[in-house]
Protein backbone atom coordinates (compact mmCIF):
# COMPACT_ATOMS: atom_id res chain seq x y z
CA UNK A 1 0.00 0.00 0.00
CA UNK A 2 2.73 2.31 -0.75
CA UNK A 3 3.05 4.30 -3.58
CA UNK A 4 5.68 3.34 -6.36
CA UNK A 5 8.35 6.62 -6.28
CA UNK A 6 7.38 9.67 -8.68
CA UNK A 7 8.41 13.32 -8.50
CA UNK A 8 6.32 16.23 -7.80
CA UNK A 9 5.91 19.92 -8.95
CA UNK A 10 3.50 21.98 -8.05
CA UNK A 11 3.40 24.75 -10.47
CA UNK A 12 1.76 28.83 -9.64
CA UNK A 13 -0.12 28.92 -12.71
CA UNK A 14 -1.66 27.42 -15.32
CA UNK A 15 0.34 27.80 -18.31
CA UNK A 16 3.49 26.16 -15.63
CA UNK A 17 1.47 23.29 -15.31
CA UNK A 18 1.00 23.17 -19.22
CA UNK A 19 4.66 23.21 -19.64
CA UNK A 20 5.29 20.36 -17.03
CA UNK A 21 2.96 18.22 -18.92
CA UNK A 22 4.27 19.44 -21.87
CA UNK A 23 7.60 19.38 -21.71
CA UNK A 24 8.27 15.94 -20.12
CA UNK A 25 9.76 13.37 -22.83
CA UNK A 26 9.94 9.94 -21.57
CA UNK A 27 8.04 10.72 -18.20
CA UNK A 28 4.72 9.68 -17.34
CA UNK A 29 2.91 13.00 -15.85
CA UNK A 30 -0.11 12.84 -14.02
CA UNK A 31 -2.12 15.82 -12.86
CA UNK A 32 -3.31 15.64 -9.14
CA UNK A 33 -6.37 17.46 -8.40
CA UNK A 34 -7.04 16.71 -5.23
CA UNK A 35 -5.93 13.05 -5.25
CA UNK A 36 -8.94 11.55 -3.76
CA UNK A 37 -9.21 8.72 -6.47
CA UNK A 38 -5.63 9.06 -7.80
CA UNK A 39 -3.99 8.71 -3.93
CA UNK A 40 -5.59 5.17 -4.06
CA UNK A 41 -4.60 4.30 -7.39
CA UNK A 42 -0.94 5.48 -6.58
CA UNK A 43 -0.89 3.55 -3.10
CA UNK A 44 -2.01 0.20 -4.79
CA UNK A 45 0.52 0.95 -7.68
CA UNK A 46 -2.43 0.85 -10.26
CA UNK A 47 -1.24 3.68 -11.35
CA UNK A 48 2.60 4.62 -11.52
CA UNK A 49 3.47 7.89 -13.26
CA UNK A 50 6.97 9.70 -13.02
CA UNK A 51 5.46 13.15 -11.82
CA UNK A 52 2.42 14.20 -9.60
CA UNK A 53 1.69 17.83 -11.11
CA UNK A 54 -0.49 19.12 -8.32
CA UNK A 55 -2.86 21.80 -9.67
CA UNK A 56 -5.18 22.48 -6.72
CA UNK A 57 -3.49 26.17 -5.59
CA UNK A 58 -3.61 26.98 -8.71
CA UNK A 59 -5.60 30.42 -8.87
CA UNK A 60 -7.29 30.21 -12.22
CA UNK A 61 -8.98 26.62 -10.91
CA UNK A 62 -10.64 27.16 -7.85
CA UNK A 63 -11.89 30.80 -9.17
CA UNK A 64 -16.24 30.66 -9.46
CA UNK A 65 -18.35 32.88 -12.12
CA UNK A 66 -21.05 33.61 -13.47
CA UNK A 67 -21.21 34.59 -16.94
CA UNK A 68 -24.92 35.26 -17.05
CA UNK A 69 -26.15 31.82 -18.74
CA UNK A 70 -24.32 29.28 -16.29
CA UNK A 71 -22.04 28.51 -13.65
CA UNK A 72 -18.41 28.43 -14.28
CA UNK A 73 -16.57 26.36 -11.17
CA UNK A 74 -12.73 26.04 -11.79
CA UNK A 75 -11.50 22.47 -11.89
CA UNK A 76 -10.37 21.90 -8.53
CA UNK A 77 -13.59 23.41 -6.29
CA UNK A 78 -14.39 20.88 -4.52
CA UNK A 79 -17.31 18.55 -3.58
CA UNK A 80 -17.70 20.04 0.11
CA UNK A 81 -17.61 23.40 -1.31
CA UNK A 82 -20.39 22.56 -3.20
CA UNK A 83 -22.49 20.46 -1.02
CA UNK A 84 -21.99 23.25 1.45
CA UNK A 85 -23.51 25.80 -0.65
CA UNK A 86 -20.15 27.80 -0.84
CA UNK A 87 -20.64 28.25 -4.68
CA UNK A 88 -24.02 29.70 -6.29
CA UNK A 89 -26.26 26.91 -6.89
CA UNK A 90 -27.95 27.16 -10.64
CA UNK A 91 -29.71 23.92 -10.87
CA UNK A 92 -32.37 23.93 -8.04
CA UNK A 93 -30.70 22.06 -5.85
CA UNK A 94 -28.91 18.96 -8.26
CA UNK A 95 -25.15 19.93 -8.06
CA UNK A 96 -25.55 20.41 -3.72
CA UNK A 97 -27.75 17.08 -3.58
CA UNK A 98 -25.02 15.21 -6.11
CA UNK A 99 -21.84 16.57 -4.17
CA UNK A 100 -23.26 15.69 -0.53
CA UNK A 101 -23.78 12.09 -1.37
CA UNK A 102 -20.36 11.66 -3.35
CA UNK A 103 -18.42 9.34 -1.22
CA UNK A 104 -17.76 10.50 2.48
CA UNK A 105 -16.86 13.90 3.75
CA UNK A 106 -13.14 13.42 4.21
CA UNK A 107 -12.83 12.51 0.81
CA UNK A 108 -15.23 15.82 -0.24
CA UNK A 109 -13.52 17.94 1.72
CA UNK A 110 -9.90 17.18 -0.76
CA UNK A 111 -11.87 15.67 -4.00
CA UNK A 112 -12.48 17.85 -6.74
CA UNK A 113 -14.96 18.90 -9.55
CA UNK A 114 -12.80 18.52 -12.11
CA UNK A 115 -10.67 15.89 -11.09
CA UNK A 116 -13.33 13.73 -10.88
CA UNK A 117 -14.46 14.81 -14.40
CA UNK A 118 -10.85 13.95 -15.67
CA UNK A 119 -10.27 11.08 -14.06
CA UNK A 120 -13.67 9.49 -15.91
CA UNK A 121 -14.80 6.42 -13.54
CA UNK A 122 -17.78 5.79 -15.07
CA UNK A 123 -18.98 4.86 -11.20
CA UNK A 124 -18.07 8.13 -10.10
CA UNK A 125 -20.99 10.73 -9.78
CA UNK A 126 -20.01 13.81 -11.69
CA UNK A 127 -19.58 12.40 -15.12
CA UNK A 128 -23.30 10.99 -14.90
CA UNK A 129 -24.75 14.11 -13.37
CA UNK A 130 -23.11 16.84 -15.61
CA UNK A 131 -24.14 15.48 -18.42
CA UNK A 132 -26.84 15.31 -17.21
CA UNK A 133 -27.37 18.90 -16.65
CA UNK A 134 -25.77 19.12 -19.92
CA UNK A 135 -22.48 20.69 -18.25
CA UNK A 136 -19.55 21.69 -20.13
CA UNK A 137 -15.74 21.08 -19.96
CA UNK A 138 -13.49 23.94 -20.53
CA UNK A 139 -10.11 22.28 -21.37
CA UNK A 140 -7.06 24.37 -21.72
CA UNK A 141 -3.89 23.23 -23.99
CA UNK A 142 -0.67 24.67 -25.37
CA UNK A 143 -2.28 25.70 -27.78
CA UNK A 144 -5.38 27.54 -26.49
CA UNK A 145 -8.68 26.34 -24.53
CA UNK A 146 -11.80 24.09 -26.23
CA UNK A 147 -15.27 23.67 -24.96
CA UNK A 148 -16.78 19.79 -24.80
CA UNK A 149 -19.82 19.19 -23.46
CA UNK A 150 -19.22 16.36 -20.14
CA UNK A 151 -21.53 14.45 -22.51
CA UNK A 152 -18.83 13.87 -25.31
CA UNK A 153 -15.58 14.68 -22.81
CA UNK A 154 -15.80 11.14 -21.48
CA UNK A 155 -15.20 8.32 -24.23
CA UNK A 156 -14.52 4.91 -21.75
CA UNK A 157 -13.46 3.91 -18.57
CA UNK A 158 -11.01 6.27 -17.50
CA UNK A 159 -10.86 7.46 -21.18
CA UNK A 160 -11.71 11.35 -22.14
CA UNK A 161 -11.01 13.55 -25.47
CA UNK A 162 -7.97 15.00 -23.77
CA UNK A 163 -3.85 14.92 -24.84
CA UNK A 164 -1.61 14.57 -22.35
CA UNK A 165 -0.01 18.01 -23.03
CA UNK A 166 -3.92 19.22 -21.77
CA UNK A 167 -5.65 19.88 -18.35
CA UNK A 168 -9.25 19.72 -17.45
CA UNK A 169 -9.55 24.23 -16.85
CA UNK A 170 -13.04 24.36 -15.43
CA UNK A 171 -17.01 22.99 -15.69
CA UNK A 172 -19.30 25.10 -17.20
CA UNK A 173 -23.17 24.28 -15.48
CA UNK A 174 -26.36 26.05 -17.41
CA UNK A 175 -28.69 27.33 -15.47
CA UNK A 176 -31.76 25.41 -14.95
CA UNK A 177 -35.18 27.40 -15.08
CA UNK A 178 -37.40 27.73 -12.13
CA UNK A 179 -39.50 24.91 -13.01
CA UNK A 180 -37.07 22.66 -14.07
CA UNK A 181 -36.99 19.00 -12.75
CA UNK A 182 -34.10 16.81 -11.71
CA UNK A 183 -33.79 12.72 -10.92
CA UNK A 184 -30.92 11.10 -9.89
CA UNK A 185 -30.82 7.76 -8.13
CA UNK A 186 -27.83 5.87 -7.30
CA UNK A 187 -27.57 2.25 -6.37
CA UNK A 188 -25.12 1.32 -3.94
CA UNK A 189 -24.24 -1.25 -1.79
CA UNK A 190 -23.03 0.90 1.01
CA UNK A 191 -23.23 5.00 0.89
CA UNK A 192 -20.50 6.52 -0.04
CA UNK A 193 -19.02 3.67 -1.79
CA UNK A 194 -18.46 3.54 -6.42
CA UNK A 195 -22.12 3.07 -7.61
CA UNK A 196 -23.21 0.08 -9.07
CA UNK A 197 -25.97 2.27 -11.25
CA UNK A 198 -27.02 5.49 -11.91
CA UNK A 199 -29.94 7.15 -13.30
CA UNK A 200 -30.47 10.59 -13.97
CA UNK A 201 -33.06 12.74 -15.21
CA UNK A 202 -33.63 16.42 -16.14
CA UNK A 203 -36.53 18.21 -17.58
CA UNK A 204 -36.76 21.70 -18.51
CA UNK A 205 -39.23 22.57 -20.68
CA UNK A 206 -38.80 25.96 -20.81
CA UNK A 207 -35.50 24.91 -22.28
CA UNK A 208 -36.77 22.12 -24.47
CA UNK A 209 -34.64 19.50 -22.29
CA UNK A 210 -35.69 16.26 -21.84
CA UNK A 211 -32.23 14.27 -21.10
CA UNK A 212 -31.47 10.68 -19.88
CA UNK A 213 -28.42 9.67 -18.50
CA UNK A 214 -27.22 6.15 -17.40
CA UNK A 215 -24.40 5.97 -15.25
CA UNK A 216 -21.78 3.57 -13.49
CA UNK A 217 -22.15 1.55 -16.78
CA UNK A 218 -19.05 -0.60 -18.34
CA UNK A 219 -18.32 2.43 -20.25
CA UNK A 220 -19.35 5.87 -20.47
CA UNK A 221 -22.46 7.20 -19.07
CA UNK A 222 -25.09 7.13 -22.40
CA UNK A 223 -26.77 10.13 -22.75
CA UNK A 224 -30.16 10.09 -24.47
CA UNK A 225 -30.12 13.80 -25.34
CA UNK A 226 -33.75 13.51 -26.91
CA UNK A 227 -36.11 11.91 -24.35
CA UNK A 228 -39.25 13.83 -24.67
CA UNK A 229 -41.25 10.95 -26.33
CA UNK A 230 -40.20 8.36 -23.79
CA UNK A 231 -41.19 10.64 -21.09
CA UNK A 232 -44.69 11.06 -22.33
CA UNK A 233 -44.17 14.00 -24.34
CA UNK A 234 -46.35 17.31 -23.15
CA UNK A 235 -47.85 15.37 -20.28
CA UNK A 236 -46.53 15.06 -16.51
CA UNK A 237 -42.91 14.08 -17.22
CA UNK A 238 -42.21 10.32 -16.74
CA UNK A 239 -45.73 9.44 -15.57
CA UNK A 240 -45.96 6.38 -18.29
CA UNK A 241 -42.53 5.65 -17.94
CA UNK A 242 -41.82 2.46 -16.22
CA UNK A 243 -39.51 -0.38 -15.90
CA UNK A 244 -39.89 -1.96 -19.42
CA UNK A 245 -39.01 1.03 -20.70
CA UNK A 246 -36.16 1.61 -19.20
CA UNK A 247 -34.85 -1.85 -19.67
CA UNK A 248 -35.44 -1.03 -23.31
CA UNK A 249 -33.38 2.10 -22.89
CA UNK A 250 -30.49 0.54 -21.06
CA UNK A 251 -30.54 -2.69 -23.65
CA UNK A 252 -30.37 -0.32 -26.31
CA UNK A 253 -27.49 1.33 -24.90
CA UNK A 254 -23.96 0.82 -25.23
CA UNK A 255 -23.16 -0.31 -21.22
CA UNK A 256 -20.93 -3.37 -22.17
CA UNK A 257 -23.29 -5.06 -19.10
CA UNK A 258 -24.41 -8.56 -18.35
CA UNK A 259 -27.93 -9.24 -18.18
CA UNK A 260 -28.33 -8.75 -14.70
CA UNK A 261 -26.52 -5.35 -14.20
CA UNK A 262 -29.15 -3.91 -16.64
CA UNK A 263 -31.70 -4.60 -14.82
CA UNK A 264 -29.95 -2.92 -12.08
CA UNK A 265 -29.73 0.04 -14.35
CA UNK A 266 -33.49 0.18 -15.45
CA UNK A 267 -34.06 0.13 -11.87
CA UNK A 268 -32.02 3.32 -11.13
CA UNK A 269 -33.06 4.69 -14.57
CA UNK A 270 -36.86 4.38 -13.78
CA UNK A 271 -36.37 5.81 -10.19
CA UNK A 272 -34.65 8.88 -11.30
CA UNK A 273 -37.65 9.12 -13.67
CA UNK A 274 -40.21 9.10 -10.78
CA UNK A 275 -38.51 11.96 -8.79
CA UNK A 276 -39.65 14.10 -11.85
CA UNK A 277 -43.20 12.51 -12.00
CA UNK A 278 -44.11 13.33 -8.78
CA UNK B 1 14.01 13.26 -5.24
CA UNK B 2 12.95 14.83 -1.82
CA UNK B 3 11.11 17.89 -1.43
CA UNK B 4 11.04 20.26 1.56
CA UNK B 5 7.66 21.29 3.10
CA UNK B 6 6.21 23.59 5.98
CA UNK B 7 3.62 22.48 7.86
CA UNK B 8 1.55 23.01 11.17
CA UNK B 9 0.91 20.15 12.73
CA UNK B 10 -0.52 20.02 16.16
CA UNK B 11 0.42 23.68 16.88
CA UNK B 12 3.88 23.61 15.95
CA UNK B 13 5.62 24.34 13.40
CA UNK B 14 7.49 22.02 11.48
CA UNK B 15 10.15 21.72 8.53
CA UNK B 16 11.14 18.46 6.68
CA UNK B 17 12.50 16.71 3.34
CA UNK B 18 10.22 14.19 2.24
CA UNK B 19 9.72 11.73 -0.82
CA UNK B 20 7.05 12.98 -2.82
CA UNK B 21 5.21 9.22 -2.37
CA UNK B 22 5.44 9.30 1.32
CA UNK B 23 1.85 9.44 2.33
CA UNK B 24 0.63 12.08 5.08
CA UNK B 25 -0.10 9.51 7.62
CA UNK B 26 3.33 7.93 7.30
CA UNK B 27 5.19 11.04 7.37
CA UNK B 28 2.65 11.78 11.12
CA UNK B 29 3.17 8.59 12.24
CA UNK B 30 7.13 7.51 11.37
CA UNK B 31 8.66 10.97 10.95
CA UNK B 32 6.77 12.97 13.46
CA UNK B 33 6.38 9.96 16.28
CA UNK B 34 2.34 10.49 16.08
CA UNK B 35 1.07 7.35 16.29
CA UNK B 36 -2.36 7.96 17.47
CA UNK B 37 -3.54 8.36 13.80
CA UNK B 38 -4.08 5.14 12.53
CA UNK B 39 -3.51 3.21 9.20
CA UNK B 40 -6.60 0.86 8.52
CA UNK B 41 -6.75 0.50 4.85
CA UNK B 42 -4.23 3.06 2.77
CA UNK B 43 -6.63 3.71 0.26
CA UNK B 44 -8.98 6.09 1.25
CA UNK B 45 -12.37 3.62 2.40
CA UNK B 46 -11.73 2.79 6.31
CA UNK B 47 -11.27 6.23 7.62
CA UNK B 48 -8.97 5.31 10.25
CA UNK B 49 -5.99 7.78 9.29
CA UNK B 50 -8.54 10.95 9.43
CA UNK B 51 -7.31 14.06 10.73
CA UNK B 52 -8.32 17.56 10.91
CA UNK B 53 -6.90 19.55 7.62
CA UNK B 54 -7.10 23.37 7.94
CA UNK B 55 -9.87 22.65 9.96
CA UNK B 56 -11.75 19.88 8.16
CA UNK B 57 -11.51 15.63 8.05
CA UNK B 58 -9.62 14.45 5.54
CA UNK B 59 -7.78 11.11 5.14
CA UNK B 60 -4.12 11.48 5.80
CA UNK B 61 -3.36 7.83 3.42
CA UNK B 62 -4.72 9.26 0.59
CA UNK B 63 -2.73 13.14 0.61
CA UNK B 64 0.85 12.85 0.53
CA UNK B 65 2.78 14.91 2.64
CA UNK B 66 4.31 16.94 0.06
CA UNK B 67 0.88 18.24 -0.92
CA UNK B 68 0.22 19.41 2.87
CA UNK B 69 3.00 22.03 2.34
CA UNK B 70 1.86 25.10 4.34
CA UNK B 71 -1.04 23.92 5.96
CA UNK B 72 -2.60 23.46 9.66
CA UNK B 73 -2.42 19.65 10.66
CA UNK B 74 -4.43 18.15 13.92
CA UNK B 75 -3.87 14.70 14.65
CA UNK B 76 -5.38 12.87 17.46
CA UNK B 77 -2.79 13.59 19.95
CA UNK B 78 -3.70 17.79 19.78
CA UNK B 79 -7.26 17.30 21.54
CA UNK B 80 -6.24 16.58 24.84
CA UNK B 81 -8.06 19.65 26.04
CA UNK B 82 -10.39 20.35 23.68
CA UNK B 83 -13.65 20.41 25.68
CA UNK B 84 -15.83 18.91 23.19
CA UNK B 85 -13.49 15.95 22.08
CA UNK B 86 -13.14 15.49 26.22
CA UNK B 87 -17.02 15.11 26.17
CA UNK B 88 -16.96 12.57 23.99
CA UNK B 89 -14.31 10.97 25.19
CA UNK B 90 -16.09 10.07 27.96
CA UNK B 91 -19.53 9.22 26.12
CA UNK B 92 -18.16 6.46 23.89
CA UNK B 93 -16.21 5.35 27.55
CA UNK B 94 -19.82 4.78 28.85
CA UNK B 95 -21.54 3.72 25.58
CA UNK B 96 -19.54 1.27 24.65
CA UNK B 97 -17.89 3.22 21.98
CA UNK B 98 -15.11 1.21 21.10
CA UNK B 99 -13.73 -2.04 22.10
CA UNK B 100 -9.83 -2.82 20.28
CA UNK B 101 -9.45 1.19 19.86
CA UNK B 102 -8.11 1.12 16.27
CA UNK B 103 -10.85 2.91 14.99
CA UNK B 104 -11.50 5.19 17.59
CA UNK B 105 -8.95 8.19 16.47
CA UNK B 106 -10.61 8.35 13.32
CA UNK B 107 -13.89 7.70 14.61
CA UNK B 108 -13.59 10.87 16.83
CA UNK B 109 -12.22 12.98 14.41
CA UNK B 110 -15.24 12.22 12.90
CA UNK B 111 -17.49 12.54 15.63
CA UNK B 112 -16.06 15.68 16.41
CA UNK B 113 -16.87 17.40 13.07
CA UNK B 114 -20.44 16.26 12.83
CA UNK B 115 -21.40 17.44 16.07
CA UNK B 116 -19.59 20.83 15.06
CA UNK B 117 -20.54 20.83 11.96
CA UNK B 118 -24.51 19.34 12.27
CA UNK B 119 -25.96 19.84 15.57
CA UNK B 120 -29.34 19.08 14.71
CA UNK B 121 -28.33 15.66 13.37
CA UNK B 122 -30.35 12.60 13.57
CA UNK B 123 -29.55 9.15 14.18
CA UNK B 124 -29.93 8.36 10.64
CA UNK B 125 -28.14 11.28 9.50
CA UNK B 126 -25.35 10.31 12.00
CA UNK B 127 -25.31 7.04 10.79
CA UNK B 128 -24.99 8.20 7.19
CA UNK B 129 -21.99 10.68 8.20
CA UNK B 130 -19.99 7.65 10.14
CA UNK B 131 -20.41 5.66 6.53
CA UNK B 132 -17.11 6.24 5.43
CA UNK B 133 -14.96 5.07 8.68
CA UNK B 134 -15.35 1.40 9.77
CA UNK B 135 -15.21 -0.23 12.88
CA UNK B 136 -14.95 -4.16 13.01
CA UNK B 137 -15.90 -4.13 16.94
CA UNK B 138 -19.36 -2.51 18.20
CA UNK B 139 -21.51 -2.58 15.65
CA UNK B 140 -21.51 1.08 15.23
CA UNK B 141 -24.59 0.92 17.98
CA UNK B 142 -22.43 2.50 20.45
CA UNK B 143 -20.75 4.95 18.40
CA UNK B 144 -23.45 6.20 17.59
CA UNK B 145 -25.55 6.43 20.67
CA UNK B 146 -21.70 7.98 22.21
CA UNK B 147 -22.77 11.06 19.37
CA UNK B 148 -26.69 11.24 20.38
CA UNK B 149 -25.65 11.45 23.64
CA UNK B 150 -23.12 14.43 23.48
CA UNK B 151 -25.92 15.95 20.81
CA UNK B 152 -28.21 15.61 23.23
CA UNK B 153 -26.29 17.08 26.01
CA UNK B 154 -25.04 19.96 24.68
CA UNK B 155 -28.21 21.08 23.22
CA UNK B 156 -29.14 20.98 26.89
CA UNK B 157 -26.99 23.20 28.16
CA UNK B 158 -27.24 25.43 25.44
CA UNK B 159 -31.02 25.92 26.19
CA UNK B 160 -30.62 26.51 29.66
Amino acid sequence: MKAAKFDYERPADLDGALRLLGGGGDVYAKVLAGGQSLGPMLNLRLAQPGLLVDVTRIPELTRVEDDGEALVLGACVTHAMIEDGKVPDVTGGALPSVAGAIAYRGVRNRGTIGGSVAHADPAADWPTALSALGAEAVVRGPSGSRTVPVSEFIVGVFETVMGEDEILEAIRIPKLSADARWGYYKVCRKPGEFADAIGAVLVDAEHSVHRLVIGATNAAPVTIADAAEVLGGNGVPGASFDLDAARRLVDGADTNLDDMERHIHAVALKRAVEQVAK
Amino acid sequence: MKKTVNLTINGRSVTAEVEPRTHLADFLRDDQRLTGTHLGCEHGVCGACTVIMDGEPVRSCINFAVACDGTDVRTIEDFDDDELMAHLRQAFTEEHGLQCGYCTPGMLIMARDIIARLPDADESRIRLELSGNLCRCTGYVGIVRAIRRVLAERKEVASV
